[in-house]
């Protein structure tokens, strides 16, 4: 049996009940990533020798009846921008060159107490800067169901590598759709939780108000599992929510009667493609047929959430990223005549072109003179744009949209033109700038076999209702494979 | 000169707040420390970690505003001032430009018998940056962030000092009151107290501010009126020459009596501030408030009433000693342990402060206890021991806060009171000073201090002197 | 808005990136179409919105003053390019 062609939680399932050792499931996540990785390029690092190593110490724990959870001995993978004590981190820069952090994301930790084995960490757009996962330093990563295709990004690595079946799960973050796009351009479900929800402590920050780690995985089942997990409180982050409506797994429940779903008009223009649209209606459709209300409304302010986002994470990643200057860590370049040179000369040869386009974006609109005119009038849009998410939630359970105007793009399309890129991100976006949740799952396939993403978007810690309308969606269709993939595992 | 000036000063005076861990992480804020050892992810800038802010520093900033009648910003803010710097881990500073924690503040300065007020435009709470040092044998600098992320509070002044009195007036001013909270110890040569002085001349009679400049690096009272005499002077001088003061920050070196612009063009003073994204605001309720006024302690315009009512001693001696915290608490434990309100003031008028001055030492810097000034003051009134070997007794307790029963008892320092043994002493040096002896005998009292002197020298000073009188006037 | 050499060249040194000439002409570009596409906010009257810098209307979440934190200067300084007697080295920042 191949399993990796299980979810999480059933692979879970079989190590609890010994069908599988934790060290059976490891080796077959290994030998997957060592025999396909060569052509999708998720990883950044893989440490093979360490995942054996906490293999046999879960395996003890199990044994002993220490470890209970769902997710006890199932390998994950991590996006690279999640620090872990004693691995290196790169956040696909080559400024962060050698960098090994003395301590671990929260989320990750949260991870290892449940007794997930760590195999690697995947590939993204370098700090988080692009949707495609061809800003790397360390190469593009591609789409498991067309290699000539991007995975999407910033977390393509993590999303490819779950649909290439080389991990069950993975860790993403998401700062302006970095996990539901890629999710939708490689076909899997991606989870962006509340803003608070997931402690950022040990995330290399992108924009710091926007960044959360969410999870991707094969079904609603695995996300809803793993964000029960990773979503605790954590006195080390300071925007961090104490709650205790985390137990997402109650939420799946093929249920959706009389659930209000607000299906905003102002989503369908000309920029997103029709058969996008028609899923859409589709999925709309098969949840009114399973008692759902839905409703078309406007949600309005659509077109500014884009300028707004840029504004704002450029500005916010200015500041970020400039700890990074060849002084604690990373990258210092070879020669410099003094200080100040060493730091342009070490940043300048560090960071690449995207990274550096929003940097000077940044610094620029945070400058004596354009700071109100720039920044002060973003967050005063961001905050409109919470209103007018405010005013819908009064009348809908979920929002009901797209995740990304088009399927997945051909590699080498995209970076040319910047702002066409930007305008790709016209349905994730929002959602970061007022705090919701957001979940994408497949809901079809265009004319050339490539997946479609439906997004769900949810009230404030609303997670459950979101899960909810998912699992119910979910359960009219069936996971599908990459093609490939689905054919060498036959 | 032909015209007369106006100096135009305001101050902006950073404190250390006496937490005991840095304002975002749980590192320890001991001063010393081998380089590097008080340090961790957050104050060191690795990426991924993230500050939380030290419930502490809120408390002592707002206690700060209170007793500089301010107005406190119960919903304030942090943000980002970004600027590059090795001593800055992250590149930028966490500080509050936008919504600082206390604004509107006032204190009453008194310089040549003349009160007035310097006006507090803000104090804002940030973060100290860490230490550089220069290495020369690979002519490089080297950081050491065990400062990087003590709390501070920046106390910025309107221009409303005229001179460097009434700078130093208003620096001991706040010195004092912070003393008093226990918000710092206000060392200004250990920098837990620096000032920066902005500092602009005009001519006397106009209303319009000169350009100003901004003098860094000041680390005594001393170097603060120097620096203010010299920059004054250069503005004037300046200006009588037809050029003109350029708005600059300048860095004063005291051994050369000399400052210079610290001007590079990577330098370009933008510092991009913005709301912190990894803090949430500040509410200060005014439950919370109100529990922080609670608390303050009682300042020295109460203490001076107080002293004068409860204690009965002398004006003088009221304002030397409330004018340290240190004195003042050390005068007030004294006497709860028993001892004589005007004695305690002796004690530390006359021989604390001429010990103080034989060590240059400040209040601040006394280490002695109470408790061991009590003992000593219990032993010369039970006449245990004499005024002078008290003197001596208290230089130990100064030095080493030794326990003065414990110390008179091993040097065998107490007075003699055996009538016996004392009889027998006066009589052999009677014997031996026969002129003397007949001196007194006919009248000539003074003689009788000779005698007096051999008596307490015979007994190696361990008599009391006034028995001693009393027993050769009894012989003769 | 059209962008300027100068302009560029002063927001290198707020960023410390030095740009080769024709990234500087790429930059240029870049941020001048940039700011003209977000000039769109303009459309939109915010005089009597506030700021919204948190998107939730949290506040006072401060640790307790007590040190946690051990001295683990060996691991952290193991990243760093350079070090000498416990500090991180760097160029001279003295004249």
């Amino acid at each position: 049996m191949d399993l990796m062609s299980l979810t999480a939680v059933e692979l879970g399932k079989k190590i609890h009940a010994g069908e599988v050792s934790v060290k059976e499931a490891v080796q077959a996540c290994l030998s997957h990533i060592e025999t396909y990785d060569k052509e999708y390029n998720c990883f950044v690092s893989v440490d093979t020798e360490r995942a054996y190593q906490q293999a046999e110490e879960i395996q003890k724990k199990m044994d002993a009846g220490k470890l209970t959870g769902p997710l006890a001995g199932v390998p994950v993978a991590v996006k690279d921008n999640m620090c872990m004590a004693g691995s290196l981190t790169t956040c696909s820069s080559k400024i962060l060159s050698g960098f090994v952090p003395t301590y671990t994301s929260d989320a990750v930790l949260k991870l290892q107490e449940a007794g997930a084995v760590i195999v690697g960490k995947t590939n993204m757009d370098e700090f988080a800067m692009g949707s495609t996962t061809e800003t790397s330093y360390y190469g593009e990563t591609k789409n498991p169901w067309d290699t000539t295709r991007v995975p999407g990004g910033s977390s393509g690595g993590s999303a490819a590598a779950v649909a290439a079946e080389e991990v069950p799960y993975a860790l993403g973050s998401d700062t302006g759709g970095s996990i539901r796009q890629p999710a939708a351009f490689c076909g899997v479900t991606g989870i962006k939780p509340t803003y608070g929800r997931v402690s950022r402590y040990g995330l290399i920050a992108y924009g710091s108000s926007l960044d959360q780690i969410g999870p991707l995985a094969k079904d609603v089942t695995d996300c809803a599992t793993v964000l029960e997990i990773i979503s605790q409180y954590d006195p080390k982050d300071s925007t961090s929510v104490n709650r205790n409506d985390n137990h997402f797994t109650e939420a799946l429940t093929d249920n959706v009667k009389g659930m209000h779903i607000g299906l905003p008009r102002d989503y369908f223009t000309d920029g997103l493609e029709p058969e996008i649209w028609d899923a859409v209606y589709h999925a709309a459709k098969v949840l009114e047929e399973k008692g759902a209300v839905i409703e078309e409304f406007d949600l309005g302010m659509v077109e500014y959430a884009i300028p707004a986002y840029y504004i704002i994470a450029s500005a916010e990643a200015s500041s970020n990223l400039e700890r990074f200057d060849g002084v604690k860590y990373g990258y210092r370049t070879k020669e410099y005549t003094d200080l100040h040179n060493m730091y342009k000369k070490s940043r300048s040869e560090g960071f690449g072109a995207e990274v550096k386009r929003r940097i000077m974006l940044g610094s620029f609109v945070l400058s004596s003179g354009y700071y109100d005119a720039y920044y002060v009038k973003a967050l005063k849009v961001k905050a409109m744009i919470k209103q007018a998410y405010d005013r819908a939630f009064e009348k809908y359970d979920v929002i009901l949209g797209p995740v990304a105007p088009t399927t997945a793009l051909k590699l080498g399309e995209s970076l040319s033109d910047p702002i066409k890129m930007y305008l790709g991100d016209v349905y994730t976006v929002p959602v970061n700038l007022a705090g919701l949740p957001g979940i994408s799952l497949p809901g079809g396939y265009d004319q050339s076999g490539m997946p479609i993403g439906i997004q769900f978007v949810g009230n404030a810690f609303e997670e459950k209702k979101i899960i909810q309308a998912a699992y119910a969606l979910e359960q009219t269709g069936s996971y599908h494979r990459p093609k490939k993939v689905a054919e060498r595992r036959l | 000169m032909s015209k007369t000036y106006e100096t135009v000063i305001g101050l902006e005076v950073h404190v250390e707040l006496a937490t005991k861990t840095k304002i975002f992480c749980g590192c320890s804020t001991e001063f010393g420390g081998e380089p590097n050892t008080h340090t961790c992810p957050v104050c060191t800038g690795m990426p991924g970690s993230l500050p939380v802010l030290n419930k502490a520093v809120v408390e002592k900033a707002v206690a700060v505003g209170l007793a500089t009648n301010c107005t406190i910003t119960q919903n304030c803010k942090f943000d980002r001032k970004n600027y590059f710097y090795p001593d800055n881990p992250q590149n930028y500073q966490i500080s509050q430009l936008y919504y600082p924690i206390c604004r509107d503040g006032k204190v009453e300065i008194e310089t040549d018998g003349k009160k007035k007020f310097v006006r507090i435009h803000e104090i804002h709470m940030e973060e100290d940056a860490g230490k550089l040092v220069h290495d020369p044998y690979t002519d490089s600098s080297l950081v050491d962030f065990n400062r990087s992320g003590v709390p501070l509070i920046e106390i910025v002044s309107e221009p409303d000092m005229r001179s460097a009195e009434e700078v130093i007036a208003y620096l001991e001013k706040l010195r004092l009151i912070i003393q008093y909270l226990g918000t710092s110890d206000c060392k200004l040569n250990e920098g837990s107290m620096r000032a920066d002085v902005n500092l602009s001349v005009r001519e006397a009679g106009t209303e319009e501010f000169g350009t100003r400049t901004e003098t860094k690096n000041l680390n005594s009272f001393k170097a603060i009126a120097r620096a203010i005499e010299h920059e004054r002077e250069r503005q004037i001088d300046l200006l009588e020459s037809g050029e003109p003061v350029i708005q600059e920050t300048r860095r004063w070196d005291d051994n050369q009596e000399y400052s210079y612009a610290m001007r590079s063009k990577e330098d370009a003073q933008d510092y991009r501030y913005f709301p912190d994204p990894d803090l949430v605001p500040v509410h200060i309720t005014d439950e919370w408030l109100e529990e922080i006024r609670n608390a303050q302690p009682e300042f020295r315009d109460e203490k001076k009433l107080r002293y004068k009512e409860e204690y009965q001693i002398p004006d003088y001696d009221i304002d030397i000693l409330t004018n340290s915290k240190k004195l003042a608490d050390l005068f007030e434990a004294t006497i709860a342990l028993g001892a004589q309100p005007k004695k305690v003031s002796n004690w530390l008028m006359v021989e604390t402060m001429r010990l103080m001055k034989e060590h240059s030492m400040d209040p601040e810097d006394l280490t002695f206890s109470a408790k061991n000034l009590a003992g000593l003051i219990r032993l010369t009134d039970d006449k245990v021991i004499n005024s002078s070997v008290a003197k001596e007794v208290f230089e130990k307790i100064f030095t080493d806060d030794i326990d003065p029963e414990a110390y008179v008892k091993e040097h065998g320092l107490a007075t003699v009171n055996d009538e016996d043994t004392l009889k027998k002493v006066v009589e052999e040096v009677i014997a031996k000073n026969p002129k003397a002896a007949d001196d007194v005998r006919s009248g000539k009292d003074k003689a009788i201090g000779a005698l007096v002197g051999q008596t307490m020298k015979a007994m190696h000073g361990k008599a009391d002197p006034s028995a001693v009188n009393q027993m050769i006037r009894k012989l003769l | 808005m059209t962008i300027t050499d100068e302009t560029i060249d002063y927001v290198g040194i707020l960023a410390k990136l030095e740009l080769s000439e024709e990234e500087k002409q790429q930059a240029k570009k870049d941020m001048s179409e940039m700011l003209d596409y977000v000039s769109k906010l303009n459309e939109l009257d915010t005089e009597h919105v506030e700021a919204m810098s948190h998107a939730f209307p949290y506040n006072n979440v401060f640790r307790e003053d007590v040190v946690t934190n051990q001295n683990d200067r060996e691991n952290l300084l193991k990243n760093a390019p350079e070090q000498k007697d416990g500090c991180y080295k760097v160029p001279k920042t003295f004249d």
